[in-house]
């Protein structure tokens, strides 16, 4: 009995989980329906599909494998701009929109976790704060080589140039698709609500069924002691490269959905910044909380749109809020005070039920 | 000519990242903690210090000193409210704090001083030293701004070796409970590490916008980045450490940027890398050994 349970609470969290998800896409898709979502938080609605995939996949570093990653948003801009150069260049192969969309994607993620691989492979050798400094230092490489990389298709195939437009030798008809710091400006818009709520369910589904297996365990024990299990005989390389790649690969992915959201797309639009939000995502969600990191990720993305009347005063306000919660949740001295409160409902209910017992002792 | 002109701009970028990577490496020595909002410290001592020289009309020495005292008071208040209750939390907590503290302090910044850059009068003069019949020019402000980063360097060796409270410092680094029991008083000695790494950033911010005169609310996180970056390379909670990390780095982003302006960041990064593959505690970083 007591070897089911957990299994069971997992089973049941997890179904909260997928509920939570498809309920909300339904529910907004009957609002969009009968037009009750504002203009811009319909344009919205494509990025935060993006942006919970990608807190998603970096819970899976940060919180289940435990190493802190502050370039994730790197693995997006590979997935974003292979993405946009697979979506051009297959235009006339690819007629529907859908499909190019799909493979638009599988590149995105591909390239994406062959960049996780090369940076992980190094990366993973180093501990705690380095590692962070490493995978920060990779995220602003990746943003500057796609800063000088010039990209182009005509009928001999892609090529690419580090110099500028005319360096590519585009043969009569072709088009330069990624023109170094002016990144993309033509891109055609393909992502829809509903892919990226696919890509959601994909994304949850991958890491939820990683997180319960056997590799998922494994990685959690090299997190929680890495000594000890890799006493026991568990390769801390091979298993902490699953999960970085897994989620570098799910990055990717999310990249080339926001990407096709837009007409145009730079490479700075992927810094240090957004690498940053999406670890915040992660954090106030909960660490290892998949769940968490959705809801957190869905309601800050939206934040400072429902802020949009203090215009000026948006992001001031969630500064202090980011740093309210943060101290809220982990300050000793707000612990103390929710434990004390907790104690006082505590005791309230008890003696209200002395109180009821003595009272019905009485009318006997 | 030209390569010895690059070093000269080289070490003199790379004093300011040393002043400001010494900030950041004595609050990681002693709270263990990545103190993002250290580059935005720098802005608002770069911003206070324009105030009073431009509106106010303050000597430039007397600017100096008024940005120090600001970011002091800043630094200690920001330790105090936002830092210091997460002592004993995670470091991802107070990581994300940190970062909280960066956007407001950006944000506040934009707020109160427009995003539209400011034109930054340098505090000691546009004048420059010509050398070798003019082939050879060093601006005044890099001979300041080497000549700083010196004294604070000598200045720092000095305190955390000499002083009680520099002893304090280095204790609380070792081992907080130890220095507790030796009656040391860690919080305070916390504060006190924050303030000088706070004035440190004040002259840093100072210097920088001497020498690149444009000055936004986003000024500080580039640099504050790369100071950073130069904290581990040299191996982060070492003092001279911090010193040679940031000179070196100073000196590669200028010749790389000579070579091809685009990829200069680039270059910096891939040389952090690679030095931290290859000595993962950085350039002076002590190796710790891991106990079962």
């Amino acid at each position: 009995m007591k070897t089911i349970a957990p299994g069971r609470k997992r089973l049941v969290n997890n179904i909260i989980t997928y509920g939570m998800v498809i309920a909300a896409f339904v529910i907004l898709q009957v609002l969009n329906a009968g037009g009750m979502l504002s203009p811009s938080l319909q344009g919205q609605l494509v990025p935060i599909c993006a942006y919970v995939t990608m807190a998603i996949s970096l819970n899976l570093v940060v919180g289940i494998s435990g190493e802190l990653s502050l370039g994730h948003a790197g693995f997006m801009s590979v997935g974003a701009f292979s993405g946009v150069v697979a979506n051009l260049s297959l235009q006339s192969v690819l007629p529907s929109g859908p499909v190019r969309l799909l493979v638009a994607m599988v590149i995105g993620a591909i390239l994406a976790g062959i960049a996780g691989t090369i940076v992980g492979v190094p990366v993973l050798r180093l501990r705690g704060d380095y590692l962070a400094i490493v995978t920060l230092a990779f995220g602003e490489i990746i943003k500057n080589i796609i800063n000088i990389l010039y990209i182009g298709v005509d009928e001999n195939g892609i090529h690419f140039s580090t110099q500028n437009e005319m360096a590519l030798n585009l043969a009569e008809g072709g088009k330069a698709i990624l023109k170094g710091p002016m990144g993309v400006t033509a891109n055609v818009k393909l992502s829809t609500f509903t892919a990226g709520f696919i890509l959601v369910l994909i994304a949850l589904t991958v890491v939820l069924n990683l997180v319960n297996s056997r590799s998922g365990r494994a990685i959690m024990a090299l997190r929680d002691n890495r000594i000890a299990a890799e006493s026991v005989g568990i390769g801390a390389t091979k298993f902490k490269l699953t999960a970085f790649v897994t989620s570098a690969v799910l990055a990717g992915a999310a990249g080339a959905l926001y990407a096709m959201n837009y007409s145009s797309l730079a490479a700075k639009k992927f810094d240090f910044n957004t690498s940053i939000l999406i670890l915040v995502f992660v954090v106030l969600g909960g660490l290892g909380n998949i769940r968490g990191s959705i809801i957190a990720a869905a309601l800050l993305y939206v934040l400072p749109e429902l802020l949009r009347d203090f215009y000026d005063y948006r992001m001031l306000i969630y500064a202090i809020v980011l740093i309210l919660v943060m101290l809220a949740t982990n300050s000793p001295f707000f612990r103390d005070l929710k434990g004390r409160f907790q104690e006082w409902l505590r005791e309230r209910a008890m003696a209200k039920a002395d109180a009821k017992a003595k009272g019905g002792k009485g009318h006997e | 000519m030209s390569i010895l002109n690059n070093l000269i701009n080289g070490i003199s970028l790379g004093s300011v990242y040393a002043i400001i990577a010494l900030g950041y490496t004595m609050v990681y020595g002693i709270a263990k903690m990545l103190n993002f909002a250290h580059g935005d410290v720098i802005m608002v001592g770069a911003y206070v210090c324009f105030f009073a020289t431009g509106q106010f009309g303050l000597p430039p020495l007397a600017g100096v000193l008024l940005a120090m005292v600001v970011c002091t008071v800043l630094g200690m208040v920001i330790e105090r409210l936002a830092y210091k209750p997460l002592r004993q939390s995670a470091s991802l907590a107070v990581l994300i704090t940190a970062i909280g503290v960066s956007y407001f302090l950006q944000n506040s910044a934009l707020l109160l001083w427009k995003s539209d850059p400011k034109v930054f009068t340098s505090v000691v003069g546009t004048g420059s030293v010509k050398l070798f019949g003019g082939e050879l020019t060093i601006t005044h402000v890099a001979i300041v701004t080497v000549l700083a980063c010196v004294v604070i360097m000598l200045a720092l060796t000095w305190f955390t070796g000499r002083t009680k409270m520099g002893k304090a410092m280095r204790a609380c680094s070792e081992d907080k409970a130890a220095a507790q029991l030796m009656g040391i008083d860690v919080d305070r000695t916390i504060s006190m590490t924050f303030a000088i790494g706070s004035a440190l950033a004040a002259i840093a911010g100072v210097l920088l916008c001497s020498t690149y005169p444009s000055l936004m609310p986003t000024t500080g996180s580039l640099p504050g980045i790369k100071a950073f970056t130069a904290a581990v390379f040299g191996g982060i909670g070492s003092i001279p450490g911090a010193m040679l990390g940031g000179i070196l780095l100073g000196i590669i982003e200028i010749f790389a940027k000579a070579f091809n302006t685009n990829i200069s960041d680039a270059v910096v990064f891939a040389v952090l890398i690679v030095v931290l593959l290859v000595k993962p505690t950085g350039l002076l970083g002590k190796a710790v050994r891991e106990k079962v």
